[in-house]
């Protein structure tokens, strides 16, 4: 039997199921508890297995990353929730120092399998402070791993996944897909085998390759279908994972069509879209038929909401990007 | 304790425990330790509660303040009312909470500086701020609409407790200045918690700065009650542990704010530090319009705070002085209605946003990058066909 489920529906069962399966995982942060959450995703969590497993904390962020390592220190499982991108920066120095660096500072001793759940990046009319696209903070930091899901089924397993990771994992979730609806078979799901660390081509083409995460890939997908209503074939690559990166996904797509375009909402300059277009020319420059361009947002903070649709990667901009990639018969 | 004026102390630690020493210490801490219930000096019906460290306003004064505290509780009511318009795109209301937004404005001199929080657009406006102005964040246009430099009130603060080691920043500078200046510092009971908080009383302290600690105890942090923040004996307790007096006040008794709040400036001013004041009241309304209160609190718990309500026990007391009667009440009511009609009006005006204001703030000066991103952008608008792609995402 199919199930309808909203992206935050996904991450809550996955939350919920983990739970189940797993005695040692733990979530608490802000408003996590009666609340639910500001997005609802820890909704039900707290009734259904108490206090002690699903719960509030003191409003600090650092408090609850620096918590969330001594109890991943001895045994548990935190899943923390950072309630908005930017106001997971107190948070900052705990991630920096000491989440992404202690396993490496105790030669692998201490494992710390903690999960930090920020809401990110924007497109939903959120005023400042709201709409970061942090990713970069944390892809440029060594030892942590950094994921984001575009899909329901991927929220669902990827949450799975990254609980069930040894490290230390940044799951970011695309706020703007909070809502966004997919019919799926949530007990095959349950079952199925996942590919954390893995990027999908979740279309196919021939002609060039849009490559985005989160946030971009429906809109990297819309560009594709309009596209291809304009005769050209565009394939997307969903990278899924920004730390590990999949560079054999990407670059067996980007060797076969020949042409390439990053897609990021975050500002482009030293981001992980410049990552993925260096690794990318360093390993398919001899089948490039132009060089990679980006569509990212500007290098400017993040905008007020009345201006936002200014600064979004939009299916005219990829396409516009896309246009330039000197092809032979322009 | 008390708040009172001049430093009766402000010494190290380290001095030797023992005779008089030892009695001149405890001294001290008890004088650092908040009154043991909120100070009062209107009770909710409407009277006058006698105290003997803190005398009523004069009745022009407390007039003129209920006059703000009305004009406050019409900009909550507007706002919303806009909100649900689709006018703005979110508002944090202080309803409930004016006295003390009154009373945060009012206690400062025209040089002092203010360091508000989202939720405090009431003490702002009552600061002499634009209310178009004011309002430009919560409506979307840009991230703040007042130059803090004309009222000296810092652009309203989201990240929580951040502001207030600014403030500290804002009074440090004044003292190394020589200028006579104080700072009132906002945040709620929530932002306590953050560690920043509490470098602010430390710092404040240490340097022994002149900044008023302002804390609206609304007994929620969007669903989290106080309980899950603190279980010291009050918030204004935590002032004993940075070596600043605390005190506590019912933060729907305009009268007592103004009386705590004002005596708390003066000494900040005659050189006696800081301090710390803790306000009880109660977030009446959801924490903005996107936020579902029923999810954790009960409509029996709020209709409680109802009779404790700021405006009508101001009017009461006010009225039994016969300092209010019909006549002055409509000339109030007039005013809030005017100020709400300004706040309709220029809400409901369509503004212009300029997409290159994007880029033309973000350095003193504009690097090539950015110069180029405006450009491109530049070029899209200007297109004059909509794209050949069609519309976007
Ligand atoms: C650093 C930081 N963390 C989280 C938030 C999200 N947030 C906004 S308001 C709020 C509750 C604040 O409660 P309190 O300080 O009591 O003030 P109130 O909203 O009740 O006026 C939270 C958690 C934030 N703005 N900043």
């Amino acid at each position: 039997m199919g199930t309808t489920l909203t992206f935050a529906k996904a991450l809550n069962t996955a939350l919920a199921d983990e739970m189940e399966a797993d005695p040692t995982v733990v979530v608490f942060g802000e408003d996590v508890g009666a609340l639910g959450g500001v997005f609802r995703i820890t909704d039900g969590l707290t009734a259904r297995f108490g206090e002690e497993r699903c719960f509030d904390t003191p409003l600090a962020e650092s408090g609850i990353m620096g918590m969330a390592v001594g109890m991943a220190m001895n045994g548990l499982r935190p899943v923390v929730e950072m309630q908005f991108d930017a106001f997971a920066y107190p948070a900052f120095e705990q991630v920096v120092s000491h989440v992404a660096k202690m396993p490496n500072r105790t030669r692998g001793k201490v494992k710390l399998p903690l999960v930090i759940r920020i809401p990110y990046a924007g497109g939903i009319g959120g005023v400042e402070h709201h709409c970061d696209s942090s990713e970069s903070y944390y892809a440029h930091t060594p030892g942590l791993t950094v994921v984001s899901p575009a899909t329901v089924p991927d929220a669902y397993t990827m949450l799975r996944e990254a609980i069930r990771h040894p490290d230390p994992v940044v799951f970011l979730e695309p706020k703007k897909l909070y809502w966004s609806k997919e019919d799926l078979e949530l007990e095959a799901l349950r079952s199925s085998a996942g590919s954390f660390g893995r990027a999908v081509v979740a279309r196919e083409g021939t002609d060039a390759t849009l490559i985005t995460y989160g946030p971009s890939v429906s809109t990297a997908l819309n560009a594709a279908a309009a596209a291809a209503e304009e005769g050209r074939s565009l394939e997307v690559v969903d990278v899924r994972s920004i730390v590990p990166f999949d560079d054999e996904t990407v670059s067996a797509s980007v060797r076969k069509t020949g042409r390439a375009v990053v897609i990021a909402e975050a500002p482009g300059f030293a981001s992980v879209a410049s990552e993925i277009v260096a690794r990318v020319q360093e390993r398919c420059f001899h089948s490039l038929a132009a060089p990679v361009l980006r569509v990212t947002g500007f290098d400017i903070p993040y905008p007020a909401p009345k201006l936002e649709h200014f600064y979004l990667p939009s299916v005219d901009r990829i396409l516009d990007a896309v246009d330039e990639l000197q092809w032979e018969d322009a | 304790m008390t708040i009172s004026t001049g430093s009766p102390w402000h010494g190290s630690m380290q001095e030797p425990a023992g005779g008089a020493d030892l009695d001149a210490r405890r001294a001290v801490e008890a004088y650092m330790l908040p009154s043991a219930e909120p100070v009062r000096l209107v009770d909710p019906e409407g009277r006058h509660v006698h105290n003997d460290t803190y005398p009523l306003p004069d009745g022009g004064a407390l007039l003129s303040a209920y006059r703000e505290l009305v004009v406050g509780r019409r900009v909550n009511d507007q706002a919303n009312a806009l909100v649900r318009q689709g006018r703005m795109a979110v508002y944090p209301s202080s309803h409930g909470q004016e006295a003390c937004q009154v009373a945060a404005a009012l206690c400062l001199g025209a040089g002092d500086w203010l360091f508000p929080t989202y939720r405090d657009t009431v003490a702002v406006l009552a600061r002499g701020v634009d209310p178009i102005q004011a309002l430009t964040l919560l409506r979307g246009d840009w991230h703040s609409g007042y130059d803090p430099y004309e009222h000296n009130v810092s652009i309203q603060a989201t990240p929580l407790a951040t502001q207030l080691l600014h403030a500290v920043g804002v009074a440090h500078a004044a003292k190394l200045r020589g200028e006579n200046t104080v700072v009132l510092a906002m945040c709620g009971d929530g932002a306590t918690s953050e560690g920043d908080f509490h470098e602010a009383l430390n710092f404040a302290a240490v340097f022994h700065l002149p900044v008023v600690f302002f804390v609206q105890n609304n007994q929620y942090a969007i669903s989290v009650p106080l309980s899950r923040q603190s279980v010291a004996p009050s918030l204004a307790h935590k002032a004993v542990g940075y070596g600043m007096p605390g005190e506590r006040v019912d933060g729907n008794d305009l009268a007592a704010l103004l009386a705590v709040l004002g005596k708390a400036v003066d000494r900040a001013r005659d050189g006696g530090g800081p301090a710390l004041v803790e306000a009880h009241t109660y977030r009446m309304q959801s924490h903005t319009n996107a936020d579902d209160a029923t999810r954790y609190r009960t409509d029996d718990e709020v209709a409680q705070w109802v009779p404790r309500d700021p405006l009508q026990r101001m009017r009461t007391y006010l009225s039994e002085l016969k300092l209010l009667d019909g006549a002055v009440e409509e000339d109030i009511a007039g005013e809030a209605e005017r100020v709400a009609t300004a706040l309709r009006d220029g809400l409901n005006a369509e503004t212009q946003v300029d997409p290159e204001d994007l880029f033309r703030h973000v350095f003193s000066e504009q690097t090539s990058q950015l110069r180029e991103q405006a450009a491109k952008l530049r070029e899209e608008l200007s297109r004059e066909e909509p794209s050949a792609h069609g519309s976007g995402a």
